[in-house]
């Protein structure tokens, strides 16, 4: 018994001899698993990232969140819209007035608008609200205040800036105080709202302007019906309660029958969620089938330049064998170097692929997740690809004849 | 056959060896019953014209292959109806290779290569063990002071010594040497052959295979074959020594092995 676990360590010597013999060419056939277990530690990371930033955007609605926009749910649950929006600023007075269930109310109208400060401007968007926005956001004011209820009512010309617009507006000054232009309309800037950090998909929270709805309404978009109204239900368990509400209050007031169409729709934080998380899966899916790919080619990679060098090494094989190498010591000598050159790739790959992604983080500030979880399946599946692609080779070097493998030239 | 109790003892012993080789239709008789019998200590010399079956008896006597028919006794051991890994058990412990071409492990010390044997063995020897049998054995064939070299830094004959080492350090019942001197010049050869003389003198059974008659008048008998059987079996009386003064396989180490590692 001892002995032949001597043995075995003396053959898995002999396996990594042969590596360090042929470190050039060891290296070439790593390369393949260096570059794909990179790969999948890289994309997943970033990956990761990605979903770990959508999911945080929509936890940060809170779990109390619930969006009503206008336009009728087909049987097949799309969205249809038309155009023309069905929802007043006063469906949302009589919300917060009718249902008990209901916190806070803020009609949304939105609009792109081209800031002006003195020398300075900035393409934004313009978010219409209520004085109940930064309670359903949680979203608060760094720098000044939030516009009031007297401002709502007057349609007063303020706004409150996200800290990337005024940091491109206000690069070395107080921007609460100051005056910006929108559409040519001076706007007094109140307060600067607290950093919200990026969400991922290709938007920036903080790249904003927030005004009174009525003010946009009135002053920049012209129009007279409101784009979608943000609420919050008094307590997240108390969310359903609040959706069949509101729904109560809108048929109510556009007049649909229990059993009829509506011409609006909600998703709370939690449905938003869902529906997020879905689209994640397909990326999933997607990273998954990249990454498989990757590691086989590695795989095929390492089985190629086995058999090479089994075949060159014929007679170092039969030599092997004269002096009474069995076929299994052959077969466990290529075997382990087959998985030793997989698993030393995989962890270079390891290295590369957090090198890369921090390398992104840095450089394109996307945010990355190197999972533990990550590292280890790759780990693993490196391992797993070397020894299976390095048993066909081994199994062919262990069945060599000794008289011909001696005699080839 | 019966054995008188001090008849000496006996390394091989063959009866009706044939090995047929079936090349689609065609059948080749390489050996056409042999009989053979040498004992522990002795040094034969295995002869004859090219396509005679020396390399066919020799992977046989080898265990590199198997015979067609006919029985085969290795140190005792019924050798002829073992299976691949059986043999390879035998190879490793019963018989010490010496090829032609040396057959040495590329970019590998000559320490390393004589180890090679025992990693594959039953020994169950630490590292250090290993180590030293594989210095003692470089120490016996004269390479001193030359264990670290690589067989690419070593001339032919210094190769062709690493590679008896190396049939050495398992201490086999017999070292099978196919045509140990082919490649080498003969000033060399004659210093090879004089290596397994002492060897042989030492008590090691040598079996040699060569088509050399001078290299062949080195041993104490010679059989020939010919269209796979032994047509002639002597054993010679005078027999010719090859250069003894630079190796050790008897007695104190020779002051000449330094200049030859320096050489
Ligand atoms: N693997 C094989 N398949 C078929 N025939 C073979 C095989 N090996 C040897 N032979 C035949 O067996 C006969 C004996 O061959 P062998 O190699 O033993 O001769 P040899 O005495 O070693 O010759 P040489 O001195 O040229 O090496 C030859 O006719 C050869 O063609
Ligand atoms: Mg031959």
């Amino acid at each position: 018994m001892k002995s032949s676990v001597m043995r075995i360590s003396n053959i898995t010597m002999v396996g990594l001899r042969a590596i360090a013999r042929n470190k050039m060419r060891s290296f070439l056939t790593a390369l393949g698993i260096i570059i794909g277990v990179g790969c999948v530690i890289a994309v997943v990371a970033i990956g990761n990232g990605a979903t770990k930033s959508v999911e945080n955007t929509i936890n940060s609605l809170g779990t109390n969140y619930i969006m009503l926009f206008p336009g009728a749910a087909t049987s097949s649950g799309a969205r249809m819209f038309t155009g023309n929006s069905t929802l007043t600023a006063d469906d949302a007075d009589a919300i917060k007035a009718e249902c008990p269930a209901v916190a806070y109310v803020s009609p949304t109208v939105r609009a792109a608008a081209q800031i002006v400060a003195g020398e300075l401007n900035w393409g934004t968007s313009i978010q219409g609200v209520s004085v109940d926005y930064p309670l359903i956001r949680s979203w608060n004011v760094s720098q000044g205040t939030f516009f009031s209820d007297q401002d709502v009512k007057g349609a007063s010309k303020v706004c409150v800036l996200g800290t990337t617009v005024a940091d491109n507006l206000f690069p070395d000054g107080e921007a609460a105080g100051q005056i910006v232009r929108i559409k040519n309309v001076p706007f007094k800037v109140l307060g600067v709202l607290e950093k919200k950090g990026g969400n991922m998909m290709g938007q920036d929270q903080d790249d904003t302007v927030i005004a009174p709805y009525t003010t946009v309404m009135k002053r920049l978009s012209g129009k007279t019906k409101i784009d979608m109204i943000q609420l919050s239900a008094v307590s997240a368990d108390q969310v359903q309660q609040a959706q069949n509400e509101i729904d109560a209050v809108l048929r109510q007031r556009h007049r649909i029958a229990p059993n009829g169409d509506a011409d609006f729709q909600m998703r709370s934080q939690e449905e938003i969620a869902q529906a997020s998380g879905a689209q994640t899966a397909i990326l999933r899916i997607l990273l998954l089938v990249i990454a498989g790919i990757s590691l086989l080619v590695g795989g095929i990679g390492i089985m190629n330049i086995m058999l090479v060098s089994v075949t060159e090494r014929t007679r170092e094989i039969g030599i092997r064998m004269a002096i009474g190498a069995k076929g299994r010591h052959v077969l466990l000598q290529f075997l382990f170097e087959a998985v030793t050159l997989a698993i030393v790739g995989g962890a270079l790959g390891i290295a590369l692929g957090i090198g890369a992604s921090l390398a992104v983080k840095r450089f394109l500030q996307w945010p990355i997740v190197v999972t533990p979880a990550s590292v280890a399946l790759s780990f693993g599946v490196a391992a797993f690809v070397g020894i299976f692609f390095g048993y066909y080779p081994a199994r062919k070097a262990a069945k060599l004849d000794p008289i011909d493998a001696l005699r080839y030239e | 056959m019966v054995h008188e109790p001090n008849d000496p003892k006996k390394v091989i012993e063959i009866h009706g060896l044939t090995k047929v080789y079936e090349m689609g239709e065609v059948e080749v008789r390489a050996l056409a019953g042999v009989d053979l019998l040498v004992d522990e200590g002795e040094f034969l010399a295995v002869m004859g014209p090219s396509g005679s079956g020396k390399s066919t008896l020799m992977n046989i006597l080898g265990c590199l292959d198997r015979p067609t028919d006919g029985t085969y006794l290795l140190d005792g051991v019924d050798v002829s109806t073992l299976n691949r890994d059986e043999r390879a058990v035998i190879r490793n412990a019963k018989i010490g290779f010496v090829f032609q071409s040396f057959n040495l492990l590329p970019r590998t010390s000559a320490a390393e290569n004589v180890e090679l044997p025992l990693i594959y063995g039953d020994l169950g020897w630490s590292r250090a063990e290993r180590r030293k049998a594989a210095m003692d054995a470089l120490f016996r064939v004269g390479l001193k002071g030359r264990e670290h070299s690589h067989s690419s830094q070593l001339s032919g004959g210094q190769q062709q010594r690493v590679a008896i080492a190396r049939a050495l350090v398992t201490n086999p019942a017999m070292l099978l040497a196919d045509e140990p001197t082919g490649n080498l010049d003969s000033r060399t050869s004659e210093e090879i052959i004089g290596i397994f003389q002492s060897l042989n003198d030492s008590g090691k059974t040598v079996v040699l295979i060569t088509h050399e008659p001078d290299i062949a008048q080195h041993a104490k008998r010679v059989v020939t074959v010919r269209d796979g059987v032994i047509q002639n079996d002597e054993k010679i009386q005078q027999h010719r020594v090859g250069v003894r003064d630079n190796v050790s396989g008897i007695g104190p180490p020779v002051p000449a092995i330094a200049a030859e590692a320096t050489s």
